[in-house]
C-alpha cells in the first residue's frame, strides 16, 4: 500500500490518570484517595477504546458487563445511557469501579494492553456511577412484571446485594436480612472509607430499596430466625453471609491489649467510625507503632488505616517476599507511597507485653529465606535459625485471612459443608444440598474478592430465577 | 426504633431496668442469652444479658449499671423513647438440667443475669440455694424475684447494712460445707467475685458455671474481640459463651482485657458529663 492512501494517523491518547490526593496529605485523613474523572477526562479515556467486535474485556468480567457498550456511551457524552447499560449487569457499579482487581480481569484482557496500557475500564465504570449519583436524574432501570415470588437473601454483602438486584429486575419480591446494624457487609465494615466511601455503599443499598427490596438490619439468621423458618415464608433462600471468622496467628501473647484481628480493627474503624472517637463512641487503640501481619488487600487496608489513625510507623510483616505479596499492585503502591514500611521475609514467633498493664510492647520475629516452591506454586519461606529479633510495637493487626463462621451453618440442618466448614454449592448455579437454598460468595469459596462474590451471586440469581419460573 | 415501654431506677439510680419492645427477640430468647444495644447513630454496640422476657407482649428486659458514657446515655432514655438497634438473641442459652441441688450466687447487676437461670433451675425441679450480694443494702436488686426463685436465699452486703456482713463467697463456702449434695454452682457478677467464687467451688469439686462479659463488637463471632482463654484454648464469649465452666477460665487475662480502653472510656465519659445536653457530645449533636 502506498503512502498516499493511508488514513492520517490519529494522535495516540495516553491512558488518563485519575487525579488523587497527594500521598503526604492523604496518609493522615480518611477521605477517598482518587478524586475520580471529570466528564472531559472520562470522555477522553473512553475515546481510547477501539470497540472490538469480539471484546475480550467482557470475558474477564465475572458479571459480564457490556464493557465496550457503556464506554461508547461515555465517549459520546451520554452518561445516563452508560449507567443504564451498566445496571443491566451490575447493581453496584460505584463499588466495582473502585475495588475490582481490573488488572487481572477486564483490563488484563484489553487488547490495547498488549502494546500499550489498557483502557481504564474501572475508572470509567466508577465515573458513570458517580456522575449518575451526583448529577443524574432519579431514574431506575425497568423491572419485569411482579411474579408474586418471594426470595430471602441472607447477608447484605456483595453476593447478596447482587442476587437482590438481579431478582428485583426480574420481578421477584426480595427481602434482605443483615446481621449488622447497616447493610453492605464487607463494603461497610471491611473496606476503609478512603478506598470506598460509606456514603456510596449507603446509596447503592438505597438504590436497591428504591427498586423495591426490603432490607432488614439487626437480623442474625441462625439466632433470630433459622433458615428453615425462612423457607416457610419464602420461595427461595440465598445465603451470602461471608466468611466471617477471624484467624489468629496462634502464637503466645495474642491476648495482649493492642492485638486485633483485621476484622475487629477494620470494623471498629469503618463500621463504628472509631477514627472519629470521641465524637463516635467506639474507641480503638491509636498505636504509634503498628504491625500488620499478612500481605493481602486486607493487610494493606489495615496498615494504611493505622497511618490515618496517627501511627509514626506502620509495618507490614510478611513471611514471603514482595513478589509473593497477594495484594493488588495498586494497593501495595498506594501503601508504599503513604509510608507503610515492609518487613518482608519475617515471621512472628511471639508477642511481648507488659503483664502488669496487659499492653502489647513488641513482637519477636524470625527471618526467613525462600526455598523451593510449595503447593501454591509460591516459593516456600524457610526460617533462618537463630535470626530472631524484636520489633517494638504497641498495636498488632492480624490479617492472614479468615475462616468460616459457623453461626448460620450449624443452625441449618441439611446443608453440606466441606472440611473447612464452607457450604458446598454447585459452582455453576450456587445450589446447595438443601432444597430451595442457594449460597455464594466467601461462605462457599473462602475469602475472595468483592467481584467474585458478585459473580457467584449472578450465577445463583439466574438459577433462582429459573427455579421460580420453570420449577428447576 | 426499639421502644422502651417500662423503665425503673434501682439501687439509687445506679442501676436501670428497661422493658423494651422487641417481639422477634422475645419470641426466641432463652435464659443466659444476650442482646447488643445501640442508643443512637454514633453509639457503641453494648452487649447485655437479658434479665427476662415476656414473649406474649413481645418484650425483653435488660438491667444495667451506669458505669460509663454508653450506659449513662442509656439512662437518659425514657419511656416512649428507645434504642436505634437491638440485636439478638445472641450467645448460647444456659444448659438447664435437673441435677438435684444447686447454688446460685450473684453480685451487683450479675443478679439480673442470674435470676432467669435460677428460676429455670427451680422450675425443672432442682433444690435451689441462692446467695445475692451488693456493697450496701441500697444497692441490692431483685431481692423479691430471687426469693421467689429459690428454696433458700442468703443475702450479703460488704458493709453489713443488710444480711450477712461480708462477701458472697463466705455464704457460698458455708453452704457447700453444710450441704455436700450440691452438684452445681452458678456464679454471676463482677470478675473478682466470679474468680473467688470459683476458687471456693473448686475446693469442693463442684462444677461451676459463670457468665462472662468481655468487650465485644459484632457479637456474632466475626471480630474476635471477646476472646477469652478457657482450658488454655481461645474461645469467643459471643458465640461459644457467654457461659463457661468457671474453673477453666483464665480470670487474670479477662480482667486485663476488660481494661483495654480505660483511658478512652474516661475521655468519653468526662466529655459526656460535661456537655450532655450542650450539643457537643454524640448524644445530642
Amino acid at each position: 500500500m502506498s503512502e498516499e492512501v493511508k488514513a492520517p494517523k490519529k494522535e495516540k491518547i495516553p491512558r488518563q490518570k485519575m487525579p488523587e490526593q497527594p500521598a503526604n496529605e492523604r496518609r493522615r485523613n480518611f477521605e477517598e484517595v482518587p478524586y475520580g474523572y471529570t466528564p472531559e477526562l472520562a470522555m477522553k479515556e473512553a475515546e481510547r477504546c477501539i470497540q472490538c467486535k469480539d471484546p475480550r474485556c467482557k470475558q474477564g468480567c465475572p458479571v459480564e458487563i457490556d464493557i465496550p457498550g457503556f464506554i461508547k456511551h461515555i465517549k459520546e457524552g451520554e452518561f445516563e445511557a452508560a449507567i443504564r447499560n451498566l445496571w443491566e449487569k451490575n447493581s453496584l457499579p460505584a463499588v466495582c469501579g473502585r475495588v475490582c482487581p481490573q488488572e487481572v480481569q477486564c483490563e488484563g484482557l484489553c487488547i490495547l494492553g498488549k502494546k500499550d496500557e489498557p483502557v481504564a475500564i474501572g475508572n470509567l465504570e466508577r465515573f458513570a456511577a458517580d456522575y449518575q449519583r451526583e448529577h443524574g436524574k432519579q431514574i431506575l432501570p425497568p423491572k419485569a412484571d411482579p411474579t408474586g415470588k418471594k426470595v430471602a437473601v441472607v447477608g447484605a454483602g456483595p453476593a447478596g446485594l447482587t442476587v437482590a438486584g438481579d431478582l428485583l429486575l426480574k420481578g421477584h419480591d426480595v427481602h434482605i436480612f443483615e446481621a449488622l446494624h447497616g447493610p453492605g457487609g464487607v463494603l461497610l465494615y471491611g473496606i476503609p472509607e478512603f478506598r470506598l466511601p460509606k456514603a456510596i455503599v449507603f446509596q447503592e443499598c438505597n438504590f436497591l430499596e428504591r427498586m423495591g427490596a426490603t432490607i432488614e438490619v439487626n437480623a442474625v439468621i441462625g439466632r433470630s430466625e433459622t433458615v428453615d423458618e425462612l423457607l416457610e415464608r419464602f420461595d427461595a433462600v440465598f445465603l451470602g453471609v461471608g466468611a466471617g471468622l477471624p484467624v489468629f496467628l496462634k502464637i503466645p501473647g495474642e491476648h495482649y491489649i493492642g492485638v486485633y484481628s483485621a476484622n475487629e480493627y477494620l470494623t471498629r474503624s469503618n463500621l463504628m467510625k472509631a477514627y472519629e472517637f470521641p465524637v463516635y463512641d467506639t474507641p480503638i487503640v491509636k498505636g504509634k507503632s503498628v504491625a500488620t501481619f499478612g500481605g493481602g488487600n486486607v493487610a494493606m487496608d489495615c496498615a494504611r488505616t493505622a497511618l490515618r489513625l496517627g501511627a509514626d510507623h506502620s509495618y507490614i510483616i510478611y513471611r514471603r517476599s514482595m513478589a509473593e505479596l497477594p495484594a493488588r499492585t495498586a494497593e501495595v503502591h498506594h501503601a508504599e507511597e503513604e509510608g507503610v514500611e515492609f518487613l518482608l521475609l519475617n515471621n512472628p514467633t511471639r508477642f511481648l507485653g507488659d503483664d502488669a498493664t496487659g499492653r502489647l510492647t513488641g513482637v519477636e520475629v524470625l527471618k526467613m529465606e525462600l526455598g523451593e516452591p510449595d503447593a501454591s506454586g509460591r516459593r516456600r519461606p524457610v526460617p533462618i535459625k537463630g535470626s530472631e529479633y524484636t520489633v517494638e510495637i504497641d498495636t498488632a493487626v492480624i490479617a492472614i485471612g479468615s475462616g468460616s463462621n459457623p453461626l448460620l451453618t450449624k443452625s441449618t440442618p441439611g446443608l453440606a459443608l466441606n472440611k473447612w466448614g464452607y457450604i458446598v454449592a454447585d459452582p455453576k448455579t450456587g445450589k446447595t444440598m438443601k432444597p430451595r437454598v442457594w449460597a455464594g460468595g466467601d461462605i462457599v469459596t473462602g475469602s475472595a474478592t468483592v467481584i467474585l462474590a458478585m459473580g457467584a451471586g449472578r450465577l445463583a440469581s439466574n438459577s433462582i430465577h429459573d427455579y421460580l419460573t420453570y420449577g428447576w | 426504633m426499639f421502644e422502651i415501654v417500662e423503665r425503673q431506677e434501682m439501687a439509687q439510680g445506679t442501676i436501670i431496668s428497661n422493658w423494651i419492645k422487641a417481639p422477634k427477640i422475645a419470641a426466641k430468647a432463652k435464659p443466659g442469652q444476650f442482646v447488643i444495644l445501640r442508643a443512637n447513630e454514633k453509639g457503641e454496640r453494648i452487649p447485655l444479658t437479658m434479665a427476662d422476657t415476656d414473649p406474649a407482649k413481645g418484650l425483653i428486659n435488660i438491667i444495667y449499671m451506669v458505669v460509663g458514657k454508653s450506659t449513662a446515655l442509656f439512662k437518659t432514655l425514657q419511656v416512649g423513647q428507645g434504642y436505634i438497634d437491638v440485636i439478638g438473641p445472641l450467645g448460647q442459652p444456659t444448659h438447664l438440667e435437673k441435677v438435684g441441688k444447686v447454688i446460685c450466687v450473684g453480685g451487683g447487676t450479675g443478679i439480673a443475669v442470674l435470676h432467669p437461670i435460677t428460676r429455670g433451675l427451680k422450675q425443672i425441679g432442682n433444690f435451689v440455694y441462692s446467695v445475692i450480694g451488693a456493697r450496701s443494702k441500697d444497692l441490692l436488686i431483685l431481692e423479691d424475684k430471687m426469693k421467689a426463685a429459690s428454696d433458700e436465699m442468703m443475702i450479703c452486703t460488704d458493709d453489713g447494712t443488710y444480711g450477712h456482713k461480708g462477701f458472697v463467697t463466705d455464704k457460698l463456702k458455708e453452704t457447700l460445707e453444710k450441704d455436700k449434695d450440691i452438684k452445681l454452682a452458678v456464679c454471676i457478677g463482677p470478675v473478682p467475685m466470679m474468680k473467688f467464687c470459683c476458687k471456693v467451688t473448686k475446693e469442693f469439686g463442684v462444677k461451676t458455671l459463670v457468665s462472662l462479659n468481655p468487650i465485644m463488637v459484632d457479637g456474632t463471632g466475626m471480630c474476635g474481640c471477646c476472646r477469652v482463654k478457657v482450658e488454655g484454648k481461645m474461645q469467643f464469649a459471643c458465640v461459644d459463651g457467654p457461659e463457661f465452666e468457671g474453673h477453666e477460665v483464665d480470670w487474670d487475662e479477662l480482667d486485663l482485657r476488660l481494661r483495654s480502653y480505660m483511658v478512652e472510656e474516661k475521655v468519653s465519659y468526662d466529655q459526656f458529663k460535661e456537655c450532655h445536653g450542650g450539643g457537643k457530645c454524640s448524644c445530642c449533636s
